[in-house]
């Protein structure tokens, strides 16, 4: 069987894991940017807080995938939940590192000014420091979601959702009929739905950032 | 409306410096007038006008605001309540100029309607066409353009107390110079209570209605109105700092429509050269100024050249101060000549007219 015929005859079953693929790490990626965003503005002030933050997200991004989703499952069990920790997990330094930088890089004399004419230090925050720094913070997502989608393959071995099944499942079974055309299908599909979710983050960056600072 | 600001043995002192940053001060700063804070860099004075809106809280003293103090109020409504305009603009890039304007009104909870009207009438009032740059965005606009949004800025909800801490400090000269004119211009209408910060002695003299020179620790070494200041500095450092060229600061000071004017042999550009030549003759006089039909200068005849004009240069307006005159004076030779507001000849400024103004500005001053 060739490898169009495959698709064409598994094709149900590639979408649904496609989409849940997918869902899965945006939906981390959400919940890493919320977490990663909330963490950014507690250390932003401090130098001192935003190496130290900086520094453990790091450190996280360091262990091997296949070795935390392994360290995880005794304690959470197989299927989600071990899967949604290490994807937050992961999502999380290039959101807090662009958050941190983002923030930091808002003109010293537009903070003054909007203390001086009275805006609350959570209107500051609000109104105009997370907006400055939003086009940074969107990048942080983006590569984060990049990331994921490989990232989240590997949660196949954790009885995780989406393509990586068909990987980990071509793999195991290599030499059998299909095994190789099994193990591509997963990698293609990913690598297509990541240059999509990466489209869909530009229209989002054009759509969510003001006209006066596009393309600084 | 404008209000009363009093200073009483104002001190900040920042934890771990051995010296207090803000030494006791105490000044009041009268309703409706300009008070410009002068003095070298690192002295205190942009600490001791932030306290005045509690961006530095003082460490000891007491700030009152038409006897209110400010200390009882709530930081954030207190600054709503005074204008506040620095060096940067301090724009909000993500925001058009329509906003930026209308962000104090809306802080304060205006109507949107209100708000809105209220935005294109600051930004009439510091000479930017609302129709043309409400909904630009900050980087679209020069220097001098987003000074002017960031002064409207901090007029929007009208507030009797004005901070500018080097507003126009960012700019080239040039820009400088108009802005100040516009702010002057400003002011005459509005009577706010103004307190300035900068380091430029000329732009102190030229603006204020008082100055108070500052030393280290914010220490204030004199609190006088410039002619004072210029005539009788109170210390050597006050001198210092006035500089070399006293006498030319006092020409900004005062005004071309301040001084007596005089006329020049006037021909139109449909005159007769030789018609020209003969009422040189008459009157005794070297030169000729030309006006067109409208009575706008063109240009200077010479009597052994009545064909050949030479263009004018530089001219000043009845709103020029008399250095600029002089300048004209340098740059022309001899008169500067002066326009009126539509740009028609109203009359020549000599330099026998600059030299005896400053004689009279120093006798009345030493007196």
């Amino acid at each position: 069987m060739s490898f169009w015929d495959f698709v064409a005859d598994r094709w149900s079953r590639l979408a649904g894991e496609a989409l849940l693929h997918v869902s899965a790490v945006v939906q981390c990626t959400v919940l890493a940017a919320l977490i990663g965003v909330g963490l950014g503005v507690a250390v932003y002030r401090s130098p001192a807080g935003s190496a130290v933050a900086t520094a453990l997200t790091s450190a996280v991004l360091t262990i091997p995938s296949f070795a935390l989703l392994g360290l995880l499952i005794p304690v959470l069990g197989l299927g989600a939940p071990p899967t949604v920790v290490a994807l937050v997990l992961y999502g999380l330094l290039p959101i807090v590192r662009n958050t941190i930088v983002g923030l930091v890089g808002v003109d010293a004399s537009v903070r003054d000014a909007a203390r001086g004419i009275g805006m609350s230090r959570l209107g500051v925050l609000t109104r105009v420091e997370l907006r400055l720094a939003w086009p940074a913070i969107l990048a942080g997502m983006r590569v984060s979601t990049q990331m994921l989608m490989g990232i989240a393959a590997i949660a196949a071995y954790a009885r995780g959702p989406g393509l990586g099944v068909e990987i980990f499942a071509g793999l195991t079974r290599a030499g059998s009929a299909n095994a190789t055309n099994q193990a591509v299908a997963g990698t293609v599909g990913i690598v297509v739905l990541a240059l999509v979710l990466d489209g869909v983050f530009a229209l989002i960056g054009r759509y969510t950032t003001s006209r006066g600072i596009r393309g600084q | 409306m404008a209000s009363e600001i009093e200073l009483v043995d104002v001190t900040k002192r920042y934890p771990g410096a051995d010296q207090p940053a803000v030494d006791s001060v105490s000044m009041t700063i009268p309703a409706g007038e300009i008070v410009v804070f002068v003095g070298p860099s690192g002295c205190g004075k942009t600490t001791t006008m932030r306290m005045i809106n509690r961006l530095i809280e003082p460490t000891s003293g007491r700030i009152t605001i038409d006897g209110e103090d400010t200390l009882s109020l709530d930081p954030d409504r207190l600054r709503r309540g005074i204008g506040y305009a620095i060096q940067q603009a301090g724009l909000f890039p993500h925001l058009t100029v329509g906003q930026n304007v209308g962000m104090v009104p809306g802080l304060l909870g205006w109507k949107k309607s209100k708000s809105a009207d209220r935005v294109d009438e600051m930004l009439d009032l510091v000479g930017l066409d609302p129709a043309d740059f409400r909904d630009r965005f900050p980087r679209q606009l020069s220097g001098g353009q987003q000074q002017r949004v960031g002064v409207a800025r901090a007029l929007a909800a009208d507030p009797p107390v004005l901070l500018m801490d080097e507003p126009f400090g960012a700019v080239d000269p040039i820009t400088r110079g108009n802005l100040q004119d516009e702010l002057m211009r400003l002011q005459a209408e509005l009577r706010k209570t103004i307190v300035f910060v900068t380091h430029d002695f000329g732009e102190a003299v030229k603006l204020g209605d008082r100055i108070a020179v500052l030393g280290q620790q914010s220490r204030i070494l004199q609190y006088d109105t410039p002619e004072q200041i210029l005539a009788n500095p109170a210390d050597d450092t006050v001198a210092g700092f006035v500089g070399a060229g006293a006498s030319l600061k006092q020409l900004t000071l005062l005004r071309v429509r301040e001084v007596e004017l005089s006329k020049a042999i006037t021909a139109t550009t449909a005159d007769d050269p030789a018609e020209i030549v003969r009422r040189l003759a008459a009157a005794k006089r070297e030169f000729a100024l030309l006006l067109d039909a409208r009575g706008r200068p063109t240009g200077w005849v010479h009597a052994r050249t009545p064909s050949k004009p030479v263009p004018v240069g530089d001219s000043v307006t009845l709103q020029s101060t008399l250095q600029d005159a002089l300048e004209a004076i340098l740059t022309e030779g001899g008169a500067a000549v002066v326009t009126g507001a539509r740009g028609e000849y109203v009359g020549l400024v000599e330099i026998d007219t600059v030299m005896s103004t400053v004689k009279r500005l120093r006798e009345e001053a030493g007196a």
